[in-house]
């Protein structure tokens, strides 16, 4: 039988190889924020009919309007982005009747958003408040539903553990991407975020109920081997489960439209961290608990002498 | 075996109530007094549209009556179905916000300015008409001779008055509409090509509005104009007895009573055949032709029609790969129990979609991945049972006892990982209602059905197919229909 539990800290340290430089990313670039939480002004236009204008252009006739950092990116083949600040409805309709003539064609207006910037800060403030609640109500829900079980809140704590593993995950993979492919944090994220937490949940819970069952099972075996039996009997499901959402995923990462491939993305991301997490973190850190192990993490192991 | 065929029946029902309901064109119930049609209604993402958050332009350490925001919601309301947009949307969000969602719209300046607009009350000389032509006029656009440039008073009502009403006021002077429901009435009104009429006054100089109950009687609606007011309606009032004087809004006739006598201590009462709550619409309507509440558009987002479509068709497509390549993967590794799994997950996914049709769920961009991430879900819950049904047969259980354990063994983890999910579900969706954020509610929503519905389809659906089609299957001859 294949031994995971022996191997806890090879797989831990796995985790903070990838971790370790998300957070770094994270200190260094920081997550840049869609106008969801910081509020101002996103309008995606399409040019019907010569040729596109050069971002500088755009941002020229911005400036004489007003409106002074613009970001302008292409997008397509005749399309353009242009994020700046909170403006109206009218406003916009000016800029756009601009640049109609100013550039010499007719422009589709695919999308616009307006936040401002008050709303911002409270959707970004509510959405930490969300994350809280949600790992509150988990733990609470474990530590009901394993009440049968010695330590009933270690599966809880365990959970949750693994659940910020993936947290972390996902926001320094975020970091990452979004420095280089010009992602921004948005409300999307946040519910990929929110989604990817319940999932990590979902895959911990399985191997957690496998233990539970197995304690009442093999009594007389090591805490450690029960464990790791049942991390071994649930692996199929674990593996065959994260691939049918993975497949899934892929998809709509695939066919599905731009607008949420970020979205997905980070699904993936999240997905596949919360399935590792729960094999190879969440389980192993119940027995690090049990044996207690932090009293010899700084000593010299008598293995390794 | 009975108890099988016993569960057989309520599936059966179920899925010919959901198919029903999904049929392109479904004809609807329309008995018992039910009147429910049933289309699939698709978000702003997915057709186009306008959409914004208005928030109460007032200090945010200021308490905002509930009740005006609620009457601030009605005329949103109101004014939002005046532009004839098929589903609009309006919503109370927190306490100080209110969404309006208008799918399909197409100039969000246009509608915008209707939603902020003030509403303008104004009282007409309608001393050219019959009671019952100016009758007819009633809900049809007119044309008046006020505009808001001229030297006529603004049209800001304050609503401030918190004088206590006596009962008695002045029960003598009083106007009441003479006109009466008629089935000889055979004009039809040119709607806002009439004759333009002559504003008397706006409603800046209503004072105080409210209901009389008036015990014993109908109830009827009592008015006080403040001095500049009163000597207007005295004056007009005099030289016009007997005749109508219309009262609108935003244009539109709300009422049309006729003068009984001159009115000159600058209250009124409006009588007519009111029922109580058409008196209180009307008080309503004058006290506030504009909203009790100024507000102003924090959010919007306009999503134009071709992206809409275009994001509807990727994602119909990327939605029935990812079906074709779960249905595929299960029938492959878990062979005839698979393909068990892959009808109750057609089961599955119709029942889920009628109950977005049913319910209604407004179908976005991120409820689709939510209701193709829940699919994931519902395979879940088929594999924990099919791998502990392996389990017990590869430990020598006769097929139909390995079924029975099997789903019973996965039960635990089926229910408890599932709730976890309907709790972070539960959590998003109280972030996304507090914010109007459709989309963040709409994944939500589409998630928690999902897991519900899988948790359904594992429990009763799964297991009764399962014994139905492999019961009478003589397993060790043909161990490999099940991969063990």
């Amino acid at each position: 039988m294949i031994d995971i539990v022996k191997r806890r800290y090879l797989y831990f340290g796995i985790s903070l190889l990838v971790i370790i430089p998300g957070m770094i990313a994270l200190l260094i670039w920081g997550l840049p924020l869609a106008i969801d939480f910081k509020g101002g002004s996103l309008l995606d236009i399409r040019f019907n009919t010569g040729t596109v204008p050069l971002p500088a252009q755009v941002s020229a006739l911005y400036a004489e309007n007003g409106f002074n950092d613009s970001i302008v990116q292409t997008t397509g083949q005749n399309g353009l982005i242009i994020r700046s600040l909170e403006m109206t409805d009218a406003q916009r309709n000016q800029l756009v009747a601009e640049m109609e003539s100013r550039f010499g064609s007719t422009i589709t207006v695919q999308r616009f958003e307006s936040v401002g910037p008050s709303v911002g800060q409270e959707v970004a403030k509510r959405a930490a408040g969300a994350v809280g609640l949600a790992a509150l109500g988990i733990l609470i829900y474990i530590t009901i539903a394993f009440r049968g079980v010695s330590h009933a809140f270690r599966y809880g704590i365990a959970a949750i553990i693994a659940m910020l593993h993936d947290v972390a995950v996902v926001l320094g993979v975020e970091a990452i991407l979004a420095h280089f492919l010009h992602w921004e944090v948005d409300a999307l994220f946040l519910t990929a975020l929110l989604t990817v937490i319940g999932f990590s949940v979902h895959d911990t819970i399985v191997v957690f109920d496998r233990i539970r069952e197995n304690l009442n099972i093999y009594r007389r075996l090591p805490y450690e081997t029960v464990v790791n039996h049942s991390i071994v009997q649930t692996l199929v499901r674990s593996i065959n489960t994260q691939l049918t959402v993975m497949l899934t995923l892929l998809s709509l990462a695939l066919f599905g439209g731009i607008t949420i491939r970020h979205f997905v993305v980070i699904l993936l991301v999240g997905v596949f961290s919360g399935t590792y997490s729960s094999i190879f973190n969440a389980s192993p850190i119940l027995v690090v608990w049990e044996n207690q192990e932090w009293r010899t993490w700084f000593r010299r192991s008598p293995s390794s002498s | 075996m009975s108890r099988i065929y016993r569960l057989l029946i309520p599936i059966a029902l179920i899925l010919l109530i959901a198919i029903y309901i999904v049929l392109p064109n479904s004809p609807g119930i329309h008995f018992l007094g039910i009147n429910r049609d049933f289309s699939t209604r698709l978000g702003l993402d997915l057709v186009g549209g306008v959409q914004a958050l208005l928030e109460a332009d007032v200090p945010a350490s200021t308490p905002i009556n509930p009740n005006d925001m609620n009457i601030a919601k009605k005329i949103v309301e109101n004014r939002v179905n005046a532009l004839g947009v098929s589903e609009p949307v309006v919503q109370q969000a927190g306490s100080r916000r209110i969404v309006v969602e208008l799918p399909g719209e197409t100039d969000p300046a246009k509608a915008l300015a209707v939603i902020k607009q003030t509403g303008l009350l104004e009282f007409v000389d309608m001393s050219s008409l019959s009671g019952q032509q100016a009758f007819a006029l009633l809900h049809t656009k007119i044309n008046t001779d006020w505009s808001p440039g001229g030297n006529q008073p603004s049209q800001n009502i304050t609503p401030t008055s918190t004088t206590p009403i006596t009962p008695t006021l002045t029960p003598g002077i009083s106007i009441t509409p003479s006109a009466v429901p008629s089935s000889t009435i055979t004009s039809t009104v040119p709607i806002s090509r009439g004759p333009t009429f002559h504003t008397v006054m706006t409603g800046a100089v209503l004072k105080n509005v409210y209901v009389n109950p008036n015990p014993g009687g109908v109830p009827n609606v009592a008015f006080e104009l403040n001095a500049e007011g009163a000597q207007i309606f005295k004056d007009f009032t005099s030289a016009h007895i007997g005749q109508v004087l219309g009262i609108a809004l935003d244009k539109e006739v709300i009422s049309t009573p006729s003068i009984n006598q001159a009115i000159t201590g600058g209250k009124g009462v409006i009588e007519g055949k009111f029922t109580q709550a058409e008196a209180d619409a009307l008080a309503l309507q004058l006290k506030y032709g504009s909203l009790p509440i100024p507000l102003k558009v924090i959010t919007s987002e306009t999503v134009g029609p071709t992206l809409g479509q275009d994001s509807l068709n990727k994602s119909m497509i990327a939605g029935f790969i990812a079906m074709c390549v779960v249905v595929l993967f299960m029938a492959l590794y878990y062979r005839l129990p698979g393909l068990v799994a892959d009808l109750a997950l057609l089961c599955y996914a119709l029942i889920t979609f009628a109950l977005f049709r049913l319910i209604p769920v407004t179908l976005t961009l991120p409820g689709i991945a939510g209701f193709v991430l829940s699919v994931g879900v519902a395979v879940d819950a088929n594999v924990l049972i099919f791998e502990r049904i392996k389990e017990e047969l590869r430990s020598g259980k006769a097929l139909k006892l390995a079924i029975d354990l099997g789903w019973k063994n996965a039960w635990p983890s089926i229910r408890d990982s599932n709730f976890s999910t309907l709790i972070t579900c539960a959590i998003l969706f109280w972030f996304g209602n507090t914010f109007g954020a459709s989309i963040v509610k709409g994944f939500s929503l589409t998630l928690a059905l999902g897991v519900m519905v899988s948790m359904f389809t594992a429990i009763v659906v799964t297991r009764t197919f399962l014994h139905l089609i492999l019961d009478k299957i003589n397993f060790t001859q043909h161990s490999r229909w099940f991969g063990v």
